[in-house]
């Protein structure tokens, strides 16, 4: 159906930011095509090296899993802060990265997961590193007849933490500024740290300078507060309604330095 | 029932126990369904922008925003709205939670807020404010400052709780 009707068509998954664009006229598609009931890409599923993600698990599904919350809490993390319990009933994760909006949470998260990204199309099926995934402003890698089927996420290396904070105005808005990080410690050292932004440019973005400052720091006492400097200058905030681009990128040294401590956190623990 | 052409679909759900076979606009939500086609104005439009929760109904169970639903995402569905709750004479113990702990003002948000503390009652039991507060945080009330309402959530689960102790 999307090849018959290219750019005339979407595909509609939970609903919950195309209705909404719908209504304000945002987006006009003439056919929408519903996934939302394939329960084949429902699924929550660790495998010997890596976690599978069906693109329709609902927000809900990941916040409350028992799997997640022991093995991925950063999962947890980041589906408890999208919208409201209300809406995440419905919102699925497939959705919130298939929009390509840098306001969702999930796109951090999985470029800090370093996640795959199952695309299918008449052509067959391919994975794209979620880094490459997102390619600009509310535009993925994905072609025009391909969907988003499955997220393949890495098992954590033993002592590894991650952790997903966002600062918000209120429930059920976007982040003035959201942090994904992961961290991993070997022999009472940072070993590798791996940080990605929510809103803060067109895309997530890497904060390669806070990682680097990180590895090899003394697990006891990072420098979370440096790190989280060095990725607020590395952002491209713009000023809007949650606030000017100075504020943001100091809301931006905050949500990363916090994300920082408590990944490295849940990585002591881990060992 | 048939559909005349393609900007229309004929589906068939269940709303409060009853089956209804209707043909809807493709672009109608499930609240103009409820409210417009089958006079169910129990469930109330706030915002309209997914935002304010007067609209939630439950739809195979779930708590749903029915203004962010296409009525035909319904089809085979089922959907409970406030007037599936309770009855004129015996209240749902969530009803009667709020009623006696004055849970509203104007009413408004009530519907919306009785659906979604059903739910999260059902799930949690003996919940704590703080969970409360955060189940209740796709709801908006402008008149209570949501101290009663908090209240009367808390007075629902133990009612809920007397009421399955007793059957």
């Amino acid at each position: 159906m999307l090849v018959e009707h290219g750019d005339d068509s979407k595909v509609l998954a939970g609903g919950q930011s195309l209705i909404p664009l719908m209504k304000l006229r945002l987006a006009a598609p003439q056919v929408l095509i519903d996934i939302g009931r394939i329960s084949a890409l429902s699924f929550i599923e660790e495998q010997d090296t890596e976690l599978l993600l069906g693109a329709m698990t609902t927000e809900d599904a990941l916040e409350h899993s028992d799997l997640l919350r022991s093995r991925y809490p950063i999962l947890v993390d980041t589906s408890s802060v999208i919208a409201d319990p209300i809406v995440r009933n419905h919102a699925t994760v497939g959705g919130n990265l298939a929009h390509g909006d840098p306001a969702n949470d999930h796109p951090a998260t999985m470029v800090a997961l370093g996640a795959g990204i199952e695309l299918q199309g008449p052509a067959g099926t391919r994975w794209v590193p979620a880094e490459e995934y997102f390619v600009d402003l509310f535009t993925t890698a994905a072609a025009e007849e391909e969907i988003l089927t499955s997220i393949r996420i890495p098992a954590p290396a033993s002592s590894e933490g991650a952790a997903y904070e966002k600062y918000e105005r209120q429930v059920g808005d976007y982040a003035v500024a959201g942090a994904a990080a992961v961290v991993q410690v070997e022999a009472g050292q940072i070993l590798k740290t791996r940080v990605a932004l929510t809103n803060l440019g067109t895309i997530p973005l890497r904060a390669t300078a806070a990682e680097e400052v990180m590895r090899g720091a003394a697990a006891n006492d990072p420098p979370f507060e440096r790190a989280g400097l060095l990725a607020a200058e590395s952002t491209e905030p713009w000023a809007d309604s949650r606030g000017s681009a100075d504020y943001k990128r100091r809301v931006a040294a905050a949500v990363t330095s916090r994300a920082l401590r408590r990944a490295t956190q849940r990585a002591l623990e881990q060992r | 029932m048939t559909a005349p052409d393609k900007t229309t679909t004929a589906i068939t759900l269940v709303v409060n126990d009853r089956s209804h076979d209707v043909v809807v606009e493709n672009r109608t939500t499930l609240v103009q369904l409820l409210r417009s086609q089958l006079g169910l104005t129990g469930t109330k439009v706030g915002c309209d922008t997914t935002s304010c929760g007067a609209c939630t109904v439950h739809v195979d169970g779930r708590p749903t925003k029915s203004c962010t639903l296409f009525a035909v995402q319904a089809n085979g569905r089922t959907v409970t709205t406030i007037e599936g709750v309770g009855s004129e004479t015996e209240l749902h113990p969530v009803q009667d939670g709020f009623r006696r702990e004055h849970g509203l003002q104007c009413g408004y948000c009530t519907p919306g807020m009785v659906m979604t503390s059903i739910a999260f009652l059902e799930r949690v039991p003996d919940p704590s404010e703080q969970q409360i507060r955060e189940a209740i945080a796709g709801n908006l009330c402008r008149c209570t400052g949501y101290v009663n309402i908090i209240t009367a959530i808390g007075t629902a689960g133990r009612l809920m709780d007397a009421e399955s102790a007793t059957s």
